[in-house]
């Protein structure tokens, strides 16, 4: 068995070794081809210069050959080899000749223009989180000849990713995102420079990173690192594109824009404007617990971009400086991939006087931002592992293994699914995925709305007007078997006991009601490795 | 023509309730609801904002875990509201008095990405 799984492992290494191989080939082909036709280009540039210069001269010179006083004429020729004196003659357009082309579609744009594409070109955007909002929005900036990107995170490629995060690919699998995002965007457009942050964004640090940044987007998926950034781009006076997604839905905000300092009542409202106290950590839902749609999240990190390019092609250092108020009130967008309609606009509230970041008296500062005495992950909460029950309430995955496969060895029974009942409070879309034989499915939703005493006395004052759920009268028909009770993690399941035993399913303690600890992730490190990881 | 509504309807105001961002799940997965609401509370007063959530908690939120909703007497941390596409505080939040055919939606924070 042990021999079978490392051949195995080696062929997956070789494999991935391989993919990188030609993916790497690939690059240095793209690059070596870019390299030549630069050169190339630079040639014919110089050769076109001279003819161009010739046939100039030549042509003044038929021209000027009738009827011009010679003193005239040699004015015009000091004026015109002026410039040949100098070694490098001034650059004669703005932007290089293969800007106009790379950008031309943009450039004819009259929201971009000339002015636009420099002003893109001077500018740098800082990206905070390069996942599924983080990719998309990195590359149509880095398309659009953003001057500058920075990209900060301090997670790796992941399998589960890809089907979202566009910048990764499978033979990245296990590289820093952002040095993944790097080797693609750089793929894309040579001429921008890319900024690699391979870390984690802390209080410590995010003044530092942040200050050399013109604008930030906040690609992130946690309400610390939201508050974090919010609070750092109204101190250092930056512009901040917020957006997050989660399932069907997205949310996209432009926050602190003008960005005026803390007291600046015309500036625009920042996150904790908008959201004073965070929400309970028990409700928030990351993706990998909820769910996501890759074109949902892409859409909104598209429309991150899409923000990020007014702002920037608009001039956002003429905004700071002068103080005048944004040309659009502050909104929320928010998509619904299955609503209707799936687009709807928001009109928000300005600035919060008693913002304590961005109001008259704001307490969050400089000084309390780097001595860290600002705890993020406590003003947010954080998701502790349950640990609801006792344990005696409790079975470990080989024990319950034990259970489906030998003989009771206290009353020599044999084996079997039918000795007890196995519940399994994932959601139904995850049961049918994959599950134990002979599991039950009662999703953990359904369990968390079932009421504990029935709602309310009707007219008459009867107690029983509510007719028990129905899952809580089916487990109440077998009052002898145990109860196991599986989810994904482990933690599901132990809040599940606690409802039953409140519900009086244990019939006071003469039936057993327990948790399988760690759930099915458990059950496939320790006793089936085949059952799927999704 | 909505004035011929109003008179048509002298107890209740006919309102349209709508949850986003997985509040829906504790309306019974229900986005959208058309709602009748008195027109006045117990008192006598205008019905407002408050007197709405107050309704939602009793008669739509069937869901033991209120508490995802509101806490302490008020909408929870991390939920907007929002009076026909404005945010409620551009709008005098809680004190609102509802009127007929007024859209009020409240939206969950998204916090993925
Ligand atoms: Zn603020």
């Amino acid at each position: 068995m042990a021999a079978v799984s490392v051949i195995e492992l080696l062929r997956q290494q070789i494999s991935t070794c391989e993919a990188q191989l030609a993916s790497l080939r690939q690059q240095l082909a793209e690059a070596e081809h870019l390299h030549r036709q630069q050169q190339q280009g630079l040639q014919l540039k110089r050769m076109e210069e001279q003819t161009r210069h010739n046939t100039a001269s030549t042509s003044l010179v038929h021209d000027m050959s009738y009827g011009i006083h010679d003193d005239f004429r040699s004015e015009i020729f000091a004026a015109l080899s002026h410039p040949e004196e100098e070694n490098v003659p001034p650059r004669r357009w703005p932007l290089e000749n293969s800007e106009y082309k790379r950008y031309g579609r943009q450039l004819i744009m009259p929201e971009i223009g000339l002015q636009g594409q420099l002003r893109l070109k001077q500018a740098s955007v800082l990206i905070v989180g390069v996942g599924g909002l983080g990719c998309p929005a990195a590359a149509y900036l880095v398309g659009a000849g953003v001057g500058t990107v920075g990209l900060i995170d301090g997670d790796v490629v992941e399998e589960s990713n890809l089907h979202r995060q566009i910048l990764h690919s499978t033979a990245r699998v296990g590289m820093t995102k952002v040095d993944s995002a790097i080797v693609a965007l750089s793929s894309l457009n040579p001429n921008v420079n890319l900024v690699a942050h391979p870390a984690r964004l802390t209080p410590e640090s995010s003044l530092s990173i942040m200050q050399d940044y013109d604008l930030v987007l906040d690609c992130t998926d946690n309400p610390a690192s939201r508050y974090l950034i919010s609070d750092t781009c109204v101190l250092l006076g930056k512009p901040l594109v917020s957006a997050s997604a989660l399932r069907t839905e997205g949310q996209l905000m432009v926050l602190n824009n003008p960005p005026l300092p803390p007291g600046g009542a015309n500036g625009g409202p920042c996150y904790r404007c908008i959201f004073p106290k965070p929400p309970a950590f028990e409700t928030v839902v990351s993706c990998g617990e909820g769910g996501i749609l890759g074109p949902v999240v892409g859409t909104m990190g598209v429309l991150q971009a899409l923000e990020t390019i007014k702002v920037l092609s608009r001039g956002v250092k003429g905004l700071a400086a002068n103080g005048t108020t944004s040309p659009e009130p502050p909104t929320l967008t928010m998509f619904s991939a299955y609503g209707s309609p799936m687009f709807r606009t928001i009109r928000l509230r300005g600035r919060r006087q008693t913002c304590a970041s961005c109001g008259a008296k704001a307490t969050v500062t400089p000084e309390a931002l780097k001595s860290g005495s600002l705890d993020y992950a406590l003003f947010c909460g954080s998701v502790a592992p349950v640990d609801a029950l006792t344990a005696n309430e409790r079975i470990s995955v080989d024990n319950y293994a034990k259970i489906r496969t030998e003989a009771n060895p206290f009353t020599g029974s044999q084996p079997s699914n039918d000795s007890h009942i196995l519940i399994d409070v994932r959601e139904g879309v995850q049961f049918d995925l994959c599950s134990l034989e002979g599991s039950v499915n009662i999703p953990f939703s359904e369990i968390s709305r079932t009421p504990l005493k029935p709602m309310r006395e009707d007219v008459a004052g009867n107690h029983d007007a509510t007719p028990e759920e129905g899952w809580v009268a089916a487990l109440r028909s077998h009052p002898e078997k145990p109860i196991f009770v599986i989810c994904r993690l482990g933690n599901d399941s132990q809040l599940t006991v606690k409802k039953m035993k409140a519900l009086g399913l244990d019939n006071g303690g003469k039936r057993w009601i327990g948790d399988i600890k760690g759930g099915l992730r458990a059950w496939r490190e320790n006793v089936d490795q085949d059952f799927p990881d999704y | 023509m909505s004035a011929e509504v109003e008179e048509a309807s002298p107890e209740y105001v006919p309102i349209t309730v709508e949850f986003s961002g997985g509040l829906e799940m504790l309306f019974s997965n229900e986005r959208k609801l058309s709602l009748s609401i008195p027109r006045r509370d117990k008192d006598g007063q205008k019905a407002n904002v408050a007197f709405l959530i107050d309704y939602l908690c009793q008669d739509c939120l069937k869901d033991p875990r209120k508490d995802l909703f509101v806490l302490d007497g008020s909408v929870r941390p991390g939920i907007l509201v929002l009076i026909n596409d404005a945010d409620w505080e551009l709008e005098g939040e809680e004190k609102y008095e509802l009127q007929d055919n007024d859209n009020i939606l409240f939206v969950s924070t998204l916090h993925g990405g």
